[in-house]
């Protein structure tokens, strides 16, 4: 019937789509996602999805089992290809943009040919700073980070936890203006995740590095979170955005505070409402 | 350095033995020698089967006569003359087939359409017992010296091309999105990753084609009018029926054939430090 009524005698060749006006996200957006579509195997994983991520916060992703949360944040990060959309940093593109990311699988993303040091100075070389500004930046990290291995050795010769240190600091070297973080804890016992965790949050309290966080313990991406980004199932939408705004530093104290259990139950309640629907 | 391990220790984690390398129990003294019982075995049962007269003096000499006739012969004699020449063409081979296969396997492995394009005459020619060509390169290089060492070259060297090609095409694919999330270019990332990632199967291929060069090298001795080398010399001794010299030539070209991959199995653990872990 539609089609009928829409059919036009000697339209034009070519039909010219308006494209949709983009939209600006609210005062302190850092990331702006326009109308991201995704298909895996011609099923759409994302369709039109829009979202702004808040600049000098950790937003934590968290949602259903293969909604795409890794998905998300590596379209964002340019390591997986989009299908259509935009997306925008500060306005600029990618490209223009310094970028960390901490992969959940430190034994693969470290590179074991080079020793802990030249990996975490790796990105600095690629920038092509001078040996000078790279032993500045390197000293300023070791200090900041509060190593206490030698960072001589190869990385495979370190454990879990230093590898994954270090790879947090190969990610902060050439001080990126968004870190990301697909599940970093994932890979690691409960003791080195404390640590890594609390690490994490004295990086964000000197540096206010934007931070997106992949994580599937509830508890983590609350603890770490300013926001909590709850996803729905696939196609994948938001299901809601959860403010968090208890002072930091936390402390394991936190996670018992009202605000904490009140924001985790929240968001356990969203996620089983996604889950089952 | 002991110090500053010791140092981490408070927040070390248990899970550091599994990036380490696990401490294996030291073997004892009589484990040592378990590599030795097979070949002493096999002297005592080639000595008693000579003394027993179960086999011809004439088709088998005893172990001792043996092992003299070839500590003499190294030690100065014709033998080591014959050793020498095999050695070298075989290295020549070797150098030649490393010298260009290793540059264009990593060259097919990086771009993958190059490789399929030539996948089928690879392992077409990979597959074909090399021995087989030795007439089509007669006809080629004559009878020369170059022949022999150009039909071990061309053996070797497809194998080492197509495992530097498939070490390169199977690199972590992680590895690479950490280079190219860093912001390294093509350039870079093959430079940086790819050529590392490809080393140990390199090592493989390199491995490998020593051995076959080797063996190509002897058989082209033995039917190439060849009037040097270890397989000139076991065909020659054989056909004046002088048995002792042609145990101790073959037993020399088994000693070749496995210090030559002892030597590589050593380099390799030297350079490709990193491997199995």
């Amino acid at each position: 019937m539609r089609a009928h009524q829409d059919t036009v005698l000697n339209g034009p060749v070519y039909a010219d789509v308006p494209k949709a006006p983009f939209v600006p996200g609210p005062a302190g957006t850092h990331i702006t996602i326009r109308g991201l579509t995704k298909y895996f195997a011609g099923w759409p994983l994302y369709e039109n999805f829009d979202l702004d991520i808040p600049k000098n916060r950790i937003v934590s992703v968290f949602g259903p089992n293969g909604c795409g949360k890794s998905t998300l944040i590596n379209m964002i990060a340019g390591l997986i290809p989009i299908d259509s959309g935009e997306i925008l940093f500060d306005g600029k593109s990618l490209k223009d943009t310094k970028i960390g990311y901490v992969f959940q699988n430190y034994r693969e993303a470290m590179f074991p040919w080079m020793r802990t040091i030249d990996n975490i100075a790796y990105p600095l070389k690629l920038e092509g700073r001078s040996k000078a500004q790279v032993d500045r930046r390197m000293e300023e990290l070791v200090a900041s980070f509060d190593v206490k291995f030698d960072l001589k050795r190869f990385p495979y010769e370190l454990s879990g936890g230093q590898q994954q240190t270090a790879s947090i600091m190969r990610a902060l070297a050439p001080q990126p203006e968004v870190l990301f973080l697909d599940e970093p804890f994932s890979a690691l016992d409960f003791e080195m995740t404390l640590f890594i965790r609390e690490k994490l949050q004295e990086v964000f309290m000197q540096t206010g590095t934007t931070m997106l966080l992949v994580s599937h313990d509830l508890e983590e991406a609350v603890y770490l979170a300013d926001q909590v980004l709850l996803l729905t199932k696939r196609p994948t939408r938001v299901a809601e955005i959860l403010p968090y705004g208890d002072a930091r530093p936390r402390t394991v104290e936190t996670l018992s505070e009202p605000g904490f259990v009140a924001t985790k139950k929240r968001s356990l309640e969203i996620f089983q409402r996604e889950v089952r629907r | 350095m002991a110090e500053r391990q010791a140092a981490t220790a408070p927040w070390s984690p248990p899970a550091a033995s599994a990036a380490g390398a696990p401490a294996a129990p030291r073997p004892s003294p009589w484990l040592k020698g378990l590599p030795f019982i097979g070949p002493v075995l096999l002297f005592i049962v080639w000595d008693l089967a000579v003394r027993l007269g179960m086999v011809k003096p004439i088709l088998l000499p005893p172990p001792a006569d043996t092992i003299a006739t070839l500590i003499t012969g190294l030690a100065g004699g014709s033998l080591l003359v014959d050793f020498a020449v095999t050695v070298w063409r075989t290295l020549q081979a070797f150098l030649i087939a490393a010298v260009v296969g290793v540059p264009m396997g990593v060259l097919l492995g990086s771009n993958e359409k190059a490789y399929r394009s030539v996948e089928f005459l690879i392992d077409f020619f990979r597959s074909t017992p090399s021995s087989a060509l030795i007439p089509l390169f007669l006809m080629i290089f004559g009878v020369s010296d170059v022949n022999k060492v150009a039909i071990a070259a061309f053996g070797a060297l497809l194998i080492v091309v197509f495992n530097s090609a498939y070490g390169v095409m199977n690199a972590r694919k992680q590895r690479v999105m950490a280079a190219k999330v860093m912001g390294a270019s093509r350039w870079q990332i093959f430079r940086d990753v790819l050529v590392w990632e490809s080393l140990q199967p390199t090592f493989v291929g390199l491995r490998s084609a020593v051995s076959m060069a080797l063996v190509i090298v002897i058989v082209a001795e033995m039917f190439i009018g060849s009037d040097s080398g270890l397989g000139h010399r076991i065909i020659n001794s054989q056909q004046v029926m002088n048995v002792r010299d042609m145990y101790a030539s073959i037993l020399a070209a088994g000693a070749l054939g496995y210090a030559l991959n002892i030597l590589f199995l050593v380099a390799e653990r030297r350079i490709v430090h990193w491997s199995g872990r």
